[in-house]
């Protein structure tokens, strides 16, 4: 395999489904798309609910089949599965043998990929430290949190040590806590030369881990870069907070563009204008609290493409029943 | 179990087993042990004449029973669960996770048959405390029970990967019956005048499964041998038509699209 | 849109299910072979007893019934021609089927005629047969056929003249019942045995019956009566002509060739009747007729 191989390989891929009670009736969850992960890279794949990110996983791990369109992972096709010695899975929501525990588990996996017994045994310890539960490896799985399953997922889907690794949504329905630790497993298959791939709707943790980012939207491909080159680094306003001393009034150019949060005041002015508000807030004795650049973030990005693709479905007449 | 089907066995028999499955059997103990203390009060000519006939029938249905309502589940829950899809996301052929289902659900069928067969034996032993010879055409009756149950599942297996448990059961059942009867249906075609029905009738008369080969219950109870080439006859017949199943089965299974 | 694995597995499938079927086939026609002959030498029926199969049957006991009754034909007619058959299975498939469906006239019929049958052709069994039509009469009481079958039967095989006049009374008073039942009551009643009640009687069941075994069973039956009546005329010319001729005639031929018959007298198969030693008349051997043992030729 040549060293630039792209580590995934996705051209033209397309899922069409049919609907309705006949059948007849083609919905388009996947449009087309073209992509391509290098090797290493942590890579996000962004897009609010529908928009074709679980379907193009799927896809890739070939529980559904394209309409059109084909994948490579390695340099190997989806349809090969020998590609699937080299990758690891964990499915939105994971749901596992509950009758089972941790270990058996991660047993059972194991044994798929042809490793001795001792192999085996040594591995499921190692990969239970791992992800946290060393201490759980004897309970069955119907008694773990959402957290724990999460990260028995996690284990599961790395205990073969793949190159490349796919989460669907890794992060939902965990605490703050939950989430940390999986950001730091996802840093650690980083750090260690493996390709990550993930779909998610916490854009901030995009932002955090990804190289790279791919929005979808409606099943198509929106944008694909580095968080930052997704959004300019433009500076568009600056923020202001601000609390008024007892008995004073707000300044009149400012009344306008101020909103009252709790007992302070926030207000956004362009770049030019930050001296002059500044001013009239110093002549009025208001206590302020912080000064902040506003660029845009990738939220911001996300909920303005939303909002257009709902437009445009608007003037479209809506969609096909 | 190093190969891959192997391993997907032993999980689907652990899993009966901690889903409690087993324990029908303690029915069958209580049946068995009410049938034999009842029979032991009357004549002695019938009293094993009727344990053997009540015991094996038991088997033949709580087996039955088993194999169809475990065997209409094995595909759809585990798509229903999404456990499938971190099992397909390993190196693991749609197949092999089939042939792995089924020979899983056989193992605990065959763990609950040979327990039940004990109890049989057990029970015959207390109401005429002597084994014959001639019993052995009972082990042979278990065993053609054994294949019977196979082949239902085999049947359940096929519709579980495309059709809901409901209607998994409803055709495998439908199927089941059919088979049984399926002699009947070639000889009321025979008694018709039209060759065109003669001819369908002896088409369906094979294209069904033919249960009532594997009815040997009436044999062992009176004692009867049976004879061997009717054993390997019978035990090529499952292992065909299970093959055939199974690689239906596949056929539908490998395109499946999973929700 | 699938893969090209299912592509594969499809492929498979369509070479490999039409091969597995095949070879179920031919495995199939072994087993039912080697089963053949099994059941000749034994066969049972697990379930003996009809009430106990109609509360099985959960329902369905017309169905069942006619499962039981096609199973009773093919039981009876797979073993026709086993010189030492006794169809020991006929009265229980029969007593089911009637239990599932106590209106299926064609199975009491059938047992009228079948169970009552001296070996090798029934099972030698009149009085399971009577027991049966009774049961049928019983069941359908309007039902004219039933009654006349037992008075068959009564009159028969069992010998019971008064029992078998009442029956053929109790069938012509009811309804579409042939004028037929009232003279046979009437005869049955005056002159016990007789050939023309006999004759009556298997004419009547050859044109009512719908089952063919039946019917064959019927017309054998009528040319062994004729037959029977053809040689006690026979034997009464025989003993004319020795009376007249000091000797018993040899051959049928003669008695045409001498003028004292019309024609060569033949067999209703059309054989010629023949003469034994003893001046009595009696069947070519290579005739299909055949009477009755009774009658001691």
């Amino acid at each position: 395999m040549a060293m630039n191989t792209p580590a995934i390989e996705i051209e033209g891929l397309t899922k069409d489904y049919a609907v309705g009670f006949w059948r007849k009736h083609m919905r388009r969850s996947l449009d087309n798309l073209t992509l391509q992960v290098q090797e290493g890279e942590a890579f996000g794949f962004l897009g609010p609910n529908g928009a074709g990110k679980t379907t193009t996983l799927k896809l890739l791990m070939s529980l559904i089949f394209p309409t059109a369109g084909t994948a490579r992972v390695r340099g190997r096709s989806i349809d090969d599965v020998r590609m699937h010695r080299e990758i690891g899975y964990l499915p939105e929501q994971p749901y596992f043998y509950d009758y089972l525990t941790a270990r058996e588990l991660l047993d059972y996996y194991a044994r798929f990929f042809g490793y001795p017994a001792a192999e085996r045994r040594e591995r499921v310890t190692r990969f239970l430290e791992r992800v946290g539960l060393g201490d759980s490896g004897n309970v069955q799985l119907r008694k773990f949190s959402k957290g724990m399953l999460q990260r028995v997922g996690i284990a599961q889907a790395i205990i073969h040590d793949p190159q490349v690794i796919f989460l669907d949504e890794p992060m939902s329905g965990l605490d703050p806590v939950g989430r940390r630790e999986v950001r730091e497993i996802i840093l650690d298959l980083k750090r260690q030369g493996r390709t990550v791939f993930f779909s998610t709707h916490i854009l901030s943790d995009a932002e955090m881990l990804c190289d790279r980012v791919a929005v979808l939207l409606g099943g198509k491909l929106q944008g694909v870069g580095a968080p930052g080159e997704i959004v300019s680094m433009e500076v568009y306003g600056m923020e202001i907070f601000f609390e008024m001393r007892d008995g004073r009034l707000l300044p009149s150019a400012l009344v306008g563009h101020s909103t009252k949060i709790g007992e302070r005041f926030r207000v956004e002015v362009p770049e030019a204008q930050l001296y002059s508000a500044l001013e009239q807030l110093r002549s009025c004795e208001a206590r302020i609290l912080s000064v902040t650049a506003l660029r845009p973030t990738l939220e911001d990005y996300f909920l303005k493409l939303v909002a257009r693709g709902k437009a445009a479905e608007h003037r479209a007449g809506g969609d096909s029943p | 179990m190093s190969t891959i089907p192997g391993g997907v066995a032993i999980n689907t028999f652990r899993e009966a087993v901690r889903d409690r499955v087993l324990y029908n059997l303690i029915f069958f103990a209580l049946m068995m042990i009410g049938a034999s203390i009842l029979v032991g009060e009357i004549s002695i000519g019938i009293s094993r004449l009727v344990i053997i006939n009540l015991g094996l029938s038991a088997i033949s249905i709580f087996g039955l029973v088993m194999a169809i309502f475990i065997g209409v589940g094995l595909v759809h829950k585990e798509i229903e669960k999404r456990t499938l899809y971190t099992l397909l996301s390993k190196p693991v052929k749609r197949w092999e996770f089939l042939v792995g289902k089924f020979g899983g659900l056989l193992l605990t069928l065959t763990v609950n048959t040979a327990l039940m067969t004990v109890g049989l034996g057990a029970a015959l032993y207390y109401v005429s405390r002597s084994f014959l010879r001639t019993d052995i055409s009972i082990l042979v009756a278990v065993y053609f029970i054994l294949l019977e149950l196979g082949l239902v599942t085999a049947l359940a297996l096929f519709f579980s990967c495309f059709s809901s448990p409901m209607l998994s059961t409803l055709f495998t059942l439908g199927l089941y019956v059919a088979g049984i009867f399926s002699t009947d249906i070639r000889d009321i075609g025979m008694l018709t005048r039209n060759p065109a029905m003669q001819a369908a009738a002896r088409a369906i008369y094979y294209v069904l499964p033919n249960f009532h080969n594997f009815n040997a219950i009436a044999a062992a109870a009176h004692g009867e041998s049976i004879p061997v080439s009717l054993i390997w006859q019978n035990t090529a017949y499952a292992a065909l038509y299970v093959a055939l199943a199974l690689v239906a089965a596949s056929a539908v299974f490998s395109g499946r699209n999973l929700k | 849109m699938t893969g090209p694995s299912h592509a594969r597995s499809l492929r498979f499938a369509l070479v490999a299910i039409p091969l597995l079927f095949l070879a179920i086939v031919l495995l199939q026609t072994r087993i039912d072979a080697e089963t053949r002959t099994i059941a000749q030498q034994k066969e049972d029926l697990l379930l003996r007893s009809g009430p106990l199969l109609k509360a099985l049957s959960m329902g369905y006991e017309p169905l069942l019934a006619d499962i039981y009754w096609t199973r009773a034909v093919q039981y009876y007619g797979s073993r026709l021609g086993n010189e030492s058959e006794k169809f020991e299975l006929l009265w229980p498939l029969l007593d089911i089927t009637t239990t599932l469906d106590p209106k299926l006239i064609i199975a009491y019929r059938f047992g009228a005629i079948f169970l009552s049958e001296p070996a090798p052709m029934g099972a030698e069994r009149a009085d399971l047969a009577a027991e049966l039509v009774k049961r049928g009469v019983a069941a359908n009481p309007d039902d004219w056929r039933l009654d006349s079958d037992l008075g068959f039967l009564y009159y028969w095989h069992l010998k019971n003249y008064p029992e078998a006049s009442a029956a053929y009374l109790e069938a012509s008073k009811k309804k579409d019942s042939p004028v037929l039942m009232k003279m046979m009551a009437a005869e049955v009643a005056a002159k016990g045995n007789s050939f023309s009640a006999s004759r009556e009687i298997w004419t009547e069941i050859f044109e009512s019956a719908q089952d063919p075994s039946v019917k064959k069973n019927a017309f054998q039956h009528l040319r062994s009566l004729q037959a029977q009546q053809d040689l006690l005329a026979l034997d009464k010319v025989a003993e004319d002509f020795r009376e007249r001729n000091g000797h018993y005639p040899v051959t049928t031929r003669e008695l045409y060739e001498r003028g004292v018959l019309s024609g060569i007298p033949i067999d209703p198969a059309g054989i010629p009747y023949i003469f034994g030693p003893d001046g009595k008349a009696r069947l070519d051997p290579k005739s299909p007729v055949t009477v009755d043992k009774a009658l001691n030729r």
